[in-house]
């Protein structure tokens, strides 16, 4: 443990769910940020449960303005840090999937194209989970949520994860990469290499919900390390355009030992399997991850 | 020192007087060349600022409440279907209790698509606990944008300075630019006392339980009414260094007019020739010009039309289905207070950048004195300078 | 408590005052003798309920905070730890 912070700038107190893998994110980003950040956060899960007046679980300091804006706020965030002279201060942006990939997106990709000196960090439990699950952009193929139900018509999400590493990355970002909470060495590295780069970094934080992904809390951790050992979430940097992948699964399992641990994908048929399977296939293909 | 600009550049110039360090700003017609000067200004380095070329007005507003909250000084600017954007926004600036200042060039709102004067974008949102202070020529511009300043770091309330679209923002008067040393002695540096900040981490923008909420609203509100204190400070002061005051409200002959006509904005100008036209044959009518509408200064209002017996209300803007805001307002400030109130009227006027003409101030006292000598007001809202002809060629 | 204007709360982790452990129906009970002090459970707890591990000491559990979640038993890799119905400890 040595190579982590035993310092807690997140207390202990909030609303989360037992077993939130969302709020461990938190926990750990903050480890690796240290005391010098401020926090421009989106609305949502994380900003709900930690901030109910008159308690707060920041330990650093934190603003809240709306629900699509995080970027923009920390963009002004920066500006003001840049004219107090305050060089040795991040500013930072913290958003889940709405946030970041819908209508956080035009703030964010303002941000970037800008090129602040801000990170921005997304944690993606893969629906609009504090409005009741939500499908967002980032909910993956065939994903149940209470917008993508299981009818006789539709079943389940119907397109694909919005790449926004990707879309960050053609943006130039200087440093993106992906992280998962059940890999807390490698996210707390990646969050300290992407706040030193001066200019704007991106991170999107694999981070389970409980009740979203219909888990047993205790396998939370164990679901977000499956994600990686199937290939279903790949842990990559893109640095200045260049792709490095920085974890591969040793044997990669089949896609359904992902599955079958969570009950929002408790609806698929084997066929439906199959076709995930051939979707992540060719993800990993695309990665190099085999 | 004397210059002959736009409401736009002394826009500008006051933003760049009061040494703001982030500008965050977004184009749109008729505001364009205020955000143009201040990129120019950066530029050249005549103002020491971040420029943060936004690519929204919602981004706009949502850096400056970043940059407020970070401490320093800020600045943007609005207008019509922009400000429309920026709405949500303004709404959690005033509750966050940020000092910021926004400068407004009042244009129409869509739809149908207008880019032309009216006052239907500020007044749209009068309820979301921003001071608005409408400025009836480009001189009261800049000096209203530094006294803005002042009132809202003091206060902790946000300003916006509102001014007509096209008639003030591309036409040039000569405008008394103050120097950059007697503007220093005026405007203190920024302060905000939450500024974020490692050493002493707070959390700004904390959700208001039910157990809460109340309160803060209740204290958002009380702060919002007793600025009105801030502002008349703030302007004599402002007055006994620059030499020019303004007020909440501007009385122009009204103490003793039986007809009064009110309005805000530049169309004062207008209203005061053809009151001197009135007064010269001896008629009995006067002007009140509304500077401040938020807080709404009712009791200077009400004493300042203590004698009037009609009071026609000229406005840019409409809540629709109902009637203008000055108007409800207005009607609104004269209740409970114990004795008759005069009649009013309310003159929808000037939408979408239709001219409003002497000819059609006159007609407002035509039916003015009409309604005064039958002692009734048979409909209370009217439009000006309606095109009936339009109107009849309905599908 | 002072009251700030934009109801800012001016006391960084004032969440400590609120006490989640009541949300729990299981427990998380250490065995000490099997206990490694790794501390891999005190990496995962979302709620930071399990304090730094010294050498040599087990992982102590704070119920004022623990919600119950199961994590820590889950992911010890000594199996130390185990989940007891709240109702019978």
């Amino acid at each position: 443990m040595k190579k982590i912070s035993e310092v807690e700038l997140f207390a202990s107190g909030h609303r989360a769910c037992a077993g939130c893998g969302c709020v461990l994110a938190m926990r750990h980003i903050l480890k690796a940020l240290g005391k010098d950040v401020i926090i421009s956060q989106a609305t949502g899960c994380m900003e709900v449960v930690s901030t109910l007046y008159p308690e707060t679980s920041w330990r650093v300091p934190w603003i809240h303005v709306a629900f699509e804006n995080a970027a923009a706020v920390a963009s002004g965030v920066e500006a003001a840090l840049k004219k107090l002279g305050k060089k040795w201060i991040k500013s930072v942006a913290i958003a889940g999937d709405g946030g970041t990939a819908d209508i956080g997106l035009q703030a964010l990709s303002g941000m970037v194209e800008r090129g602040h000196n801000c990170l921005f960090i997304c944690y993606d439990n893969e629906a609009y989970m504090n409005t009741g699950i939500q499908r967002s952009g980032l909910t993956p193929f065939g994903t149940w949520t209470t917008t993508t139900p299981i009818g006789r018509e539709r079943r389940g999400e119907d397109r694909p994860k919005k790449d926004i590493p990707a879309i960050i990355a053609a943006h130039g970002a200087p440093y993106v990469a992906t992280a998962s909470v059940a890999y807390p060495f490698d996210l707390v590295e990646k969050v300290k290499k992407a706040a030193a780069i001066e200019g704007p970094t991106y991170i999107q934080i694999h981070a389970a919900c409980t009740p979203g992904w219909r888990i047993d809390t205790a396998k939370s951790i164990e679901v977000m390390r499956m994600a990686v050992l199937t290939g279903a979430w790949i842990l990559y940097e893109i640095e200045n355009g260049k792709l490095k992948v920085t974890f591969k699964p040793p044997k990669r399992r089949p896609v359904a030992d992902y599955l079958k641990m969570q009950g929002r994908f408790r609806h698929l048929t084997d066929e439906e399997i199959a076709g995930i399977q051939k979707m992540v296939d060719e993800q990993c293909k695309r990665f190099g991850i085999d | 020192m004397k210059e002959v600009i736009s409401a736009n550049e002394a826009a500008a110039i006051a933003a760049k007087l009061a040494r703001v360090k982030v500008i965050s700003a977004y184009p749109i017609t008729p505001q364009t060349a205020i955000v143009e000067k201040l990129s120019e200004f950066v530029a050249d380095g005549e103002l020491d600022a971040e420029f943060i070329k936004v690519e929204s007005e919602h981004s706009a507003l949502s850096a400056c409440v970043g940059a407020a909250a970070a401490g320093v000084r800020t600045f943007t600017a609005a207008s019509s279907q922009g400000l429309m954007l920026m709405s949500e926004i303004l709404f959690v600036a005033s509750g966050l209790r940020l000092p910021l200042v926004m400068a407004n060039a009042n244009r129409s709102l869509s739809a149908p698509l207008s880019i032309w004067c009216d006052q239907q974008d500020s007044f749209a949102v009068r309820d979301s606990g921003w001071l608005q202070i409408y400025c009836e020529n480009s001189q009261e511009v800049l000096d209203s944008i530094l006294q803005a300043y002042r009132i809202s770091e003091q206060a902790l309330l946000p300003v916006m300075v509102c001014f007509d679209g096209y008639i003030l923002t591309h036409t040039a008067e000569p405008v008394d630019v103050p120097d950059q040393k007697e503007v220093d002695e005026f405007l203190p540096p920024y302060k905000y006392p939450y500024s974020l900040d490692p050493e002493k981490p707070l959390t700004i923008g904390a959700v208001g339980v039910p157990e809460y909420y109340e309160e803060f609203r209740y204290m958002l509100h009380e702060a919002v009414a007793a600025s009105r204190e801030k502002l008349v400070e703030v302007d004599e002061e402002f007055g006994r260094r620059f030499g020019r005051r303004f007020g909440l409200i501007e009385r122009y002959f009204s103490d003793d007019a039986d007809i009064v006509l009110v309005t805000a904005g530049s169309l004062s100008g207008t209203i005061k020739d053809v009151v001197d036209d009135y007064r010269a044959k001896g008629e009995s009518v006067g002007h009140l010009r509304i500077r401040v509408f938020r807080p709404f200064p009712s009791d200077d209002i009400v004493d300042a039309l203590k004698n009037a017996k009609v009071v026609a209300v000229l406005e840019k803007d409409i809540s629709l289905g109902y009637g203008g805001a000055i108007f409800t307002d207005l009607a609104a400030a004269f209740a409970n207070r114990g004795r008759k109130p005069p009649l009013m009227i309310n003159f929808i006027c000037g939408l979408g950048g239709r001219d409003v003409s002497p000819m059609d101030i006159r007609e407002a006292v035509r039916q003015s004195a009409s309604a005064l000598q039958a002692g009734e007001v048979k409909r209370n809202v009217r439009w000006l300078g309606l095109r009936e002809k339009i109107l009849g060629l309905r599908a | 408590m002072k009251i700030a204007e934009g109801a800012v709360i001016l006391e960084p982790g004032s969440s400590i005052r609120y006490e989640t452990g009541n949300w729990r129906t299981f427990r998380p009970v250490v065995d000490p003798k099997k206990c490694t002090s790794c501390g891999i459970c005190w990496l995962y707890c979302p709620d930071i309920a399990i304090g730094v591990i010294q050498k040599g000491k087990p992982a102590e559990i704070d119920y004022r905070y623990c919600k119950g979640c199961g994590i820590c038993a889950n992911e010890c890799p000594v199996k130390a730890i185990t989940m007891v119905s709240e109702e019978r400890s």
